[in-house]
């Protein structure tokens, strides 16, 4: 399984891995949103841990279907399903790697993204605190989402049809805690709503991945 | 009268469809017209809302229907996934559009009843909110059902898409519930207080209740009778493929 990971990010990090496209689109995406809604600093205040949460998100999703598809098609994906590690022990390495290359530098980027946005500055910490929390589950519903869509040529868009609606109680609480975070309200409950989400979606997740990725590949 | 899974054979369900499809259209047809035409011509206007409380007769039934046809999807892709009965996943699939279509019914007749009487369209409210997301989840679904080749390999796919998805809508019904509070009426149609006459809080009148009842049937009805329609179709489409493709074989 180390070894399957250490593989995962080395391919990654290399040349056309596309480590790095995902916190590029992010940039892109806070950059833009100033232009659609004019420069007025008080509103950015306000709309900035959502646009920043939405922006993160879909930085996420465009990274997806590169999870399985590569090693779908080039055969990887039949010899480690048929060695002996359990294929929900791959799926959840595969998800892991998603978000080491691709969650990580999001929630590191995010603050430097935040002060472009005018987030207030107690907003910080709860800005990181939920990506760091949110991210994993948008990677192994992600996951989920590749496994499903991996045997179907150009699923890319059908990918995010399919996922998009699955990360709404995700998006929710996280952008919640950030915006009470950066209001200086109370935090409990969206905070204890987006862990139980990533980690029940942890623990159980893998098992349905690991079911369709048999199914895939039956 | 043998146990149910008798029905799991293909050419048993189809005849048994060719019987009751008649008679179940014809019982859908008279029930959901005559609850239409009473609730639309035999009862009062609403003291406040005028005319516009017409519109329960189509929004209430098809909500209705959209929810329930979800939960109808998630006990026929258990039932493929634990006993492989081909006719359950295609009652699953053939049901899939009708769900669309009644989520866009109550969307629909929601935004123009909410209109006049709230003054907007449409609001995010939770209930609302619910419903945008279910119209998704369905079209996922279906779009998902279209991408595989494979027929088993798709029912087997959208049958796990279908349980992940509805724990994750019941997730977000809770989020959107969480996130921001209603404009939409709770239920007040069936409460348990309503029954027992303990509930003092007002509900629907009698006189809404009975034509509004009437359309609920007539649309339960229509529905089993376009799922059973639509399922023979899908069995029919099998065996066609299956004919032509031993035809090339030969």
């Amino acid at each position: 399984m180390k070894a399957l990971l250490l593989r995962d990010l080395k391919l990654a990090f290399r040349a056309g891995g596309g480590f790095g496209l995902g916190i590029a689109f992010f940039l892109i995406v806070v950059i833009l949103v100033p232009f659609s809604v004019g420069p007025d600093s008080g509103l950015l205040t306000k709309i900035a841990p959502g646009v920043l949460w939405l922006g993160a998100l879909l930085a996420c999703l465009l990274s997806l279907d590169r999870i399985l598809a590569l090693d779908w098609e080039d055969g990887t994906l039949d010899l480690v399903a048929t060695s002996p590690l359990p294929l929900e022990g791959v799926v959840s390495v595969k998800a892991l790697a998603h978000w080491l290359t691709t969650g990580v530098p999001l929630v590191v980027a995010a603050p430097v993204f935040g002060v472009l946005l005018n987030l207030p500055p107690q907003g910080f910490v709860w800005l990181v605190t939920s990506l760091a929390l949110g991210t994993p589950a948008l990677s192994v519903i992600g996951t989920f989402g590749a496994a499903l869509t991996v045997g179907i040529k150009r699923g890319g868009l059908l990918l995010s049809l399919l996922i998009l609606p699955l990360y709404v109680p995700t998006l929710i609480f996280g952008a919640e805690l950030a915006r009470r975070g950066a209001e200086g309200q109370d935090i409990t409950t969206p905070l204890l709503m987006l862990a139980g989400i990533t980690f029940g979606v942890i623990a159980l997740l893998p098992f349905a991945s690991a079911l369709v990725l048999r199914m895939n590949l039956r | 009268m043998g146990s149910i899974w008798e029905y799991a054979n293909p050419v048993k369900f189809s005849q048994t469809v060719s019987r009751f499809l008649m008679p179940v259209a014809v019982l859908a047809a008279i029930a959901t017209i005559v609850g239409l035409v009473w609730g639309f011509f035999f009862t009062p206007d609403d003291y406040r809302q005028g005319a516009t409380v017409k519109i329960i007769y189509l929004h209430v039934p098809s909500a209705l229907m959209a929810i329930n046809i979800w939960f109808m999807m998630l006990v026929t892709s258990l039932i493929w996934l634990v006993r492989r009965h081909h006719v359950s996943a295609l009652a699953a699939k053939a049901a899939a559009p009708v769900g669309v279509v009644m989520t866009l019914i109550a969307l629909w007749t929601g935004a123009v009843w909410g209109q006049p009487m709230w003054g907007t369209w449409w609001a995010w409210d939770p209930r609302l909110t619910s419903f945008l997301i279910l119209f998704l989840f369905y079209l996922g679904y279906i779009a998902l059902w279209e991408a595989i080749d494979n027929p088993d390999t798709a029912a087997d796919l959208t049958a796990v898409l279908c349980i992940v998805g509805s724990v994750f809508a019941m997730l977000s019904r809770y989020a959107v519930n969480f996130w921001n509070q209603g404009l939409h009426q709770g239920a007040s149609i069936m409460r348990a207080g309503a029954v027992t006459g303990t509930d003092t809080e007002e509900k629907v009148s009698n006189v809404f209740f009975y034509p509004l009842m009437m359309c609920i049937i007539g649309f339960v009805l229509f529905f089993i009778a376009l799922v059973l329609l639509r399922t023979r179709t899908e069995i029919h489409k099998r065996r066609t493929r299956a004919l032509l493709a031993r035809e090339r074989m030969a």
